[in-house]
């Protein structure tokens, strides 16, 4: 017997198997791309998903930002979150709030983006009359409406011109997050009608005429043709409107203050008074995930709801 | 060959965003070389903060390794971005801190103490402070800020629309000894009536800023709270006459205008209007004005008086150096610079005669009445440690309050039911 071992190509089964390289094209296109997504995995990480930890750790401590002090309490920030007695009205006013947002903004943007979606002469010109809010500062766009909402303002100068005696639009719980609604409404309804005019210019025109020979009317075909084909824009502007509904801010800051009363005091107000103006770090976290679950948990319904009314998925 | 130099690239550009992004985290330089103390303020008055950057460089032309910068942020947003600068580590080294916030910054031990620096120099004359004005500055025995603006509240007059309304001036109520809050009433009412104009504004109030209303209530001897700060004042007989009177001047006298309706006085929107003298500035030669003191009330005169205070974070790399700058911004000499814009909390230099150097627009006798009289005799606004939830607390179960048909005494013991539990931590 040999106390050598044979040549490797003598070895049974290895013969004529040449040695693999690991450095593959596959591995390198793979590679080539994960370095190409780094920067955007890497903005996620740092500026996305650490502060979401964070705001989970620092909502299980007591923060004294003044006096330099930093406790575990546990969950003693979500059991004052139960026990908190303006909860109830602060989740109150928020539900009001994105609900009447959410309807009012997309009901109006349909039926601008319906009535604007006309070839007529001059309709660009009512396109940009309805977007331009969306482009102005939502503060100024709030100081704006905060004069004209006053007792002596615009809005009641003209009602009182017709003979109407308005309201103290601002300063009445009733009236006051109604008015917020609307200024939120004027300002943002330009943007979904926008995406709306864009899915309904989309839309087949072949597949109106068919059905206009057919004889169905105006409203058949907007009912069976129209929406159901800008169904997945809507599930996407009806997303984005009620995230953004819930985290609405400056327009409670500058025309209510949370005001009168806890009326207007929606739950982001409500987390930036706790953190920012009476330093409880800790309970503002709290607030933060608790507005983190409501929002994911209503993006998921919704979510989950789509395979329900959108007809399509692009 | 062409996949590889673009990996390589790539891996480049990575390399170095990470090392760039590691640069930016950088910490100050080392110590021992030049300093550049931050200071924080709300003021963007082009003229304050030159008069600030000129005592800077003379403090700077003393000590040249230390310079300062001025960083000025808006008031509305003060304290919350002061606030959030610490809770980012980003404190600055000095900053001016807003009377109702006092309690809050010199409890928590977020101030250093000044009082062993600015009594160690016999220049300073530390004596020479009022101690109604570094009351609130204090905590057991030991000054946390200087009391470097102590704003008194003053009534601003237009005489030309009381003429208008064929009302008789303050300055003649004052001589005939009948200047109250029921002949300033019925003035204001009489020239609302007379003038289709506002008849009195306690400016920045807005129906949401009630402690501006101190102005008023402490003419009834009331308090938002006890001097002890546990026991809720809101309830006493005192203040439901005050607000009671206040409510009846709103919404049936008309004497002030009603919630929602703004009237500037300083535009000539309004007969009189209760505000700090350094909103003097403001006036402008569209009418002829006074100024005078607060009405006396049921209780007697009275004063109140605004403040701000400039204190040096404990937190700060630099706490001697900014101590000792602000030592010298508030030093005698510089005290009466200052006093151009800001009544200066020295016993000395609080005369007519000194603040007339600096404020022009007023006579000696209205700079002894209103500033003088004002901050020997008067009080400071109201503040309490957690300030700004009580405030918000107190705006919100004040609002009733503001409609005609509130039930004032129920409304006010609303406020004390909500505010104890606070005002008890």
């Amino acid at each position: 017997m040999s106390a050598h071992p044979p040549p490797r190509d003598e070895v049974p089964g290895v013969a004529g198997r040449p040695r693999r390289r690991w450095w593959t094209a596959r591995r390198v296109d793979s590679l080539a791309g994960y370095l190409f997504i780094a920067p955007q995995v890497l903005g996620s990480i740092v500026f996305v998903l650490v502060p979401l930890g964070m705001v989970f750790y620092y909502s299980l401590h007591e923060w004294n930002v003044l006096a330099g002090t930093f406790h575990f309490v546990g969950l003693d920030n979500y059991r004052q979150l139960a026990e908190d007695p303006n909860t109830p009205s602060v989740l109150r006013a928020t539900a009001f709030f994105s609900a009447g947002l959410v309807v009012l903004d997309l009901a109006l943007a349909l039926l601008l983006a319906v009535l604007l979606n006309q070839k007529i002469r001059g309709i660009a010109f009512f396109r940009l009359l309805f977007f331009s809010p969306v482009v102005v500062s939502v503060v100024a766009w709030s100081i704006v409406w905060g004069f004209l909402l006053q007792d002596n303002g615009g809005v009641n100068g003209i009602l009182h011109a017709i003979g109407i005696d308005g309201p103290n639009w601002l300063r009445q719980g009733g009236t006051s997050i109604v008015s917020i609604i609307l200024v939120q409404v004027f300002k943002n309804v330009g943007l979904n009608m926008v995406l709306f005019l864009a899915a309904m210019q989309g839309v087949p025109p072949q597949l109106h005429e068919a059905a206009q020979l057919d004889g169905a009317g105006a409203w058949t075909r907007f009912w069976r043709i129209t929406m159901p084909m800008i169904s997945p824009t809507i599930l996407l502007a009806s997303i984005i409107t009620i995230a953004g509904s819930l985290q609405m801010f400056a327009q409670v800051s500058v025309l209510t203050q949370g005001g009168p009363g806890n009326a207007t005091n929606v739950l982001v107000y409500y987390l930036y008074q706790q953190a920012f103006q009476f330093h409880h770090f800790g309970y503002g976290a709290t607030l933060a995930v608790l507005l983190f679950g409501i929002v994911l948990a209503l993006t998921l319904v919704q979510w989950r709801m789509r395979r329900k009314w959108v007809m399509y998925e692009v | 060959m062409r996949r590889t130099t673009v990996l390589r690239a790539l891996a480049a550009a990575v390399a170095l965003t990470t090392t760039l992004a590691a640069c930016g985290s950088g910490d100050t330089p080392a110590s021992g070389g030049p300093t550049t103390l931050r200071f924080a303020l709300f003021s963007s008055n082009p003229k304050q903060l030159a008069l600030l950057n000129g005592i800077a460089a003379d403090y700077h032309a003393g000590h040249p390794q230390v310079s300062v910068k001025f960083d000025s942020i808006p008031q509305d947003s003060y304290t919350a971005t002061l606030t959030t600068q610490i809770a980012g580590g980003q404190a600055p080294d000095l900053a001016w801190i807003l009377g109702g916030a006092a309690p809050d910054f010199v409890s928590s031990g977020a101030l250093a103490p000044l009082t062993d620096t600015l009594s160690r120099n016999a220049d300073y004359q530390y004596g020479d402070l009022l101690p109604n004005a570094t009351k609130v500055w204090s905590g057991g025995g030991t000054l946390y800020a200087y009391p470097f603006s102590t704003s008194p509240f003053g009534v601003f007059v237009n005489t030309d629309l009381l003429a208008k309304a064929g009302q008789q001036t303050p300055a003649e109520l004052i001589a005939a000894g009948r200047w109250d809050w029921t002949a300033l009433a019925s003035m204001a009412a009489a020239t609302a009536a007379g003038t289709g104009k506002a008849g009195l504004v306690v400016r920045d109030f807005d129906y949401k800023n009630w402690y501006q209303l101190a102005t008023v209530w402490d003419g009834w001897g009331a308090q938002a709270w006890g001097g002890d700060g546990k026991s809720c004042g809101f309830d006493k007989p005192a203040m439901a006459s005050a607000m009671s009177f206040l409510h009846k001047a709103v919404f049936a006298d008309k004497a002030m205008p009603g919630p929602g309706t703004t009237a500037d006085f300083f535009a000539g929107d309004s007969a009189m209007t209760i505000t700090q003298i350094s909103r003097a500035s403001l006036l402008a030669d569209k009418f002829k004005w006074d100024l005078v003191p607060l009405p006396s009330g049921p209780a007697g005169a009275y004063g109140v008086f605004g403040q701000a205070g400039v204190g040096v974070f404990s937190s700060s790399r630099n706490v001697g150096q900014a101590t000792d700058f602000l030592a010298f911004m508030t030093g005698p000499a510089n005290s009466l610079k200052l006093a151009e814009f800001f009544p200066p909390p020295r016993r000395s230099q609080l005369t007519a005669d000194t603040l007339a150097k600096a404020n022009p627009l007023l006579s000696p006798a209205q700079l002894q009445n209103v500033v003088v009289n004002g901050i020997t005799n008067g009080v400071p606004q109201d503040s309490h440690t957690n300030f700004a939830e009580i405030d918000q607390t107190v705006r919100a179960a004040l609002d009733p309050l503001w409609q005609a048909d509130a039930d004032v005494t129920k409304v006010l013991s609303g406020v004390c039911a909500k505010i104890q539990p606070l005002l008890n931590r």
